[in-house]
């Protein structure tokens, strides 16, 4: 098969090898990767995902965490939880892995031009957010205040320490972080993230918020900048479902009419919001 | 010259007692002082007598549950929080340290002043209570997601 037929076969994954690895924590691992065919690299918009495949243990969507204009490589930072991230995260650089993407619907970073920007991440879902961050900074002007907001377990899990040493020095970026617990060498923030929302500085009405993380604390937040009068239309944030075909084929990850893997992951909320406080879905 | 601000001003200005009456603030500030602690100091600890509340001016406390030689630290509060709601309720007793992280300006409240005027005119008691009720049941919210240690799964997002 000809590298244009495979690219045409959506269920076909393409081989990239891991070029860099870099653990973040003592259980995630960032990993840059590049084509195996260079025609296969490709651009991806921030918070889009790719599913890779671990060869002999499976497949799984990952959210891109690199640069969007950094072409020819594609970055992913993956937790160990499971029988596929567990053995991507233990490849080491040279490796080969599967992959087939980008897919889905990501931040919109344009409709936020001319606005304040919020970012609000928990956990993991600094991953998803770090291409849309890294879009925005680029192109600074474009943005009134860009608020990053960042909220972890303890302060060994916190990601992209360099990044978040390079976020809180500058001067035209509003950067906090908080940890739900510490020891008394934390210097910084400890407690839920719903006190820095509460803290932070916004128009409520010329923002837009994009939030990542746990199900549970994207509806706190949501709630939390609600409260603050920012509207449901200008809150956006990324589901995960059980995402296996990634293109609204397989039904493995409908949510309710919409279909994670292709209408999203990313979605307005005043689009979801009902969704999100059934139970059944 | 620098001109100092009256305590019952500075009462006002805070966060915390938005909305207070000029009748409600000069009872209470007559209850109050200014203090300061540096940074690493301890302010209260663990089953003191609960005789003093505070509100945070400026700097960030720690408040820390002590265990096996360590201190494990729960909430940090900043410039705007109350400290040691816990005057509030008997047996009035302390139920955490409280470190300054940074060095810390706070308004301190004697607590048994303040009890004894809160028994003898209930509007004072009552307006306080709708102060420190919605603080206490958010901080009771906020206690019980850390629990739920929301960011101990790994697949969110991924």
């Amino acid at each position: 098969m000809t590298a244009v037929s495979a690219q045409t076969d959506p269920y076909r994954p393409q081989v990239w090898r891991i070029v860099e690895k870099q653990m973040e924590t003592a259980d995630t691992a960032t990993l840059a990767l590049e084509p195996k065919d260079r025609a296969n690299a490709m651009p991806f918009e921030p918070g889009q995902f790719n599913m890779l495949y671990a060869f002999g243990g499976g497949e799984v969507p990952i959210s891109i965490s690199g640069d969007p204009r950094e072409t020819g490589r594609i970055i992913h930072t993956i937790r160990a939880v499971g029988s596929v991230t567990r053995p991507l995260i233990a490849h080491e650089r040279g490796a080969l892995v599967g992959l087939r993407g980008p897919f889905g619907a990501g931040w919109p970073v344009e409709a936020a031009r001319g606005k304040d920007l919020l970012i609000i991440a928990g956990g993991l879902g600094l991953a998803p957010l770090r291409p849309a961050i890294l879009d925005a900074l680029h192109r600074r002007s474009a943005f009134q205040r860009i608020v990053i907001l960042y909220g972890a377990k303890d302060p060994d899990s916190l990601l992209f320490l360099g990044d978040i040493a390079d976020w809180r020095g500058r001067p035209d970026v509003g950067f906090d972080v908080t940890v739900d617990r510490a020891g008394q060498d934390w210097h910084g923030n400890i407690g839920v993230i719903l006190r820095l929302i509460k803290a932070a500085h916004f128009d409520p009405a010329n923002a837009v918020a994009f939030i990542c993380g746990p199900e549970v604390m994207m509806r706190l937040a949501a709630d939390e900048l609600m409260a603050r009068d920012l509207p449901q239309d200008s809150i956006y944030v990324s589901l995960e479902r059980n995402m296996k075909c990634a293109f609204a084929r397989c039904g493995h990850c409908q949510f309710g009419p919409h279909f994670v893997c292709k209408d999203g992951p990313v979605f307005r909320l005043d689009r979801i919001r009902a969704l999100l406080q059934t139970p059944e879905i | 010259m620098v001109k100092i601000k009256p305590l019952e001003d500075i009462i006002r200005s805070h966060a915390f007692f938005d909305g207070l009456t000029p009748d409600i603030s000069s009872l209470i500030a007559g209850c109050a002082r200014n203090v300061r602690f540096k940074a690493g100091e301890m302010i209260y600890r663990l089953g003191d007598a609960a005789d003093t509340f505070y509100v945070v001016r400026h700097g960030r406390v720690a408040l820390e549950m002590p265990a096996a030689g360590k201190a494990l630290c729960v909430e940090t509060l900043d410039g705007g929080d109350i400290l040691n709601a816990s005057w509030l309720v008997p047996p009035y007793t302390c139920r955490f340290d409280a470190r300054a992280v940074d060095d810390t300006r706070a308004i301190a409240f004697d607590a048994v002043c303040l009890r004894q005027k809160c028994d003898a005119d209930s509007a004072v008691g009552y307006d306080l209570m709708k102060r420190f009720v919605p603080v206490m049941v958010e901080r009771l919210t906020h206690a019980r997601i850390q629990a739920m240690d929301l960011y101990a799964g790994g697949s969110t997002a991924q």
